[in-house]
């Protein structure tokens, strides 16, 4: 299956894409999608604590199961304003 | 009129949309691009503001619903700029109109704090010297 990852500031320029298709496993989790990106990453992987996912434009823990077709978001800090 | 919006902005427009009949008061913000940030001690050229446009409108609106929960009755109008936002010039507006101006200073004091901690917007920081970095809200939701 695949979802449909958005990168937003920081995190964009890091994994280098705003937008990517990307192929999971049935089951995978967004824990599991954010291992696959930072795993050659440090930088990525450093971000974790200060990241929040959205999946299908509502926020989402890290346990949550994809489905296909999902779009996930990748969320750093916000700084509007 | 609850919006991201990509040209200039004008205080204006949301007074207009916010003006009633009923409301003796309107109280607005505008927070405009500083010459110096709070992490940083060159000198901020412009802002580029980014967002996820889909959540950053229902998060706008669902602050909105919050502030008429909370200090209603009342309108609020709130635009956000996205793009690059030169030094000097406003980047997020707001009005609150009112029947009396105690709601409508605490109604928009709440519209804009909520709006730094919880809506999907960052911004660039873009310096003289042509470097830039991205900086979060204090108040932004870790």
């Amino acid at each position: 299956m695949h979802v449909r990852v958005l990168a937003f500031a920081r995190l964009r320029e890091l994994v280098g894409f705003g937008e990517r298709r990307i192929a999971c496993t049935s089951g995978a989790t967004l824990d599991d999608l954010w291992g696959e990106l930072a795993r050659e990453n440090a930088e990525v992987a450093a971000l974790r604590p200060s990241t929040r996912f959205a999946r299908n434009g509502v926020l989402a823990a890290g346990t949550t199961v994809l489905a296909d077709g999902d779009e996930v978001a990748l969320l750093p800090p916000v700084g509007g304003g | 009129m609850i919006a991201l919006c990509a040209g200039p902005l004008a205080l204006e427009p949301l007074i207009a949309a916010v003006r009633d009949d009923a409301h003796g008061a309107i109280v607005t913000f505008l927070g405009v691009t500083r010459a110096t940030s709070n992490g940083d001690s060159r000198p901020v050229e412009a802002l580029e503001y980014e967002a996820y446009p889909a959540m950053a409108q229902a998060e706008m609106e669902a602050i909105a619903a919050e502030a008429q929960r909370r200090f209603g009755p009342l309108r609020i109008a709130m635009l956000h700029r996205t793009g690059r936002v030169e030094r000097g010039e406003p980047s997020v507006a707001i009005a609150v109109g009112t029947p009396h101006r105690p709601a409508a200073f605490a109604a928009c004091a709440f519209a804009i704090d909520a709006l730094k901690a919880r809506v999907e917007i960052w911004k660039n920081e873009c310096y003289a010297d042509g470097a830039s970095a991205w900086q979060p809200n204090a108040e932004a939701a870790p």
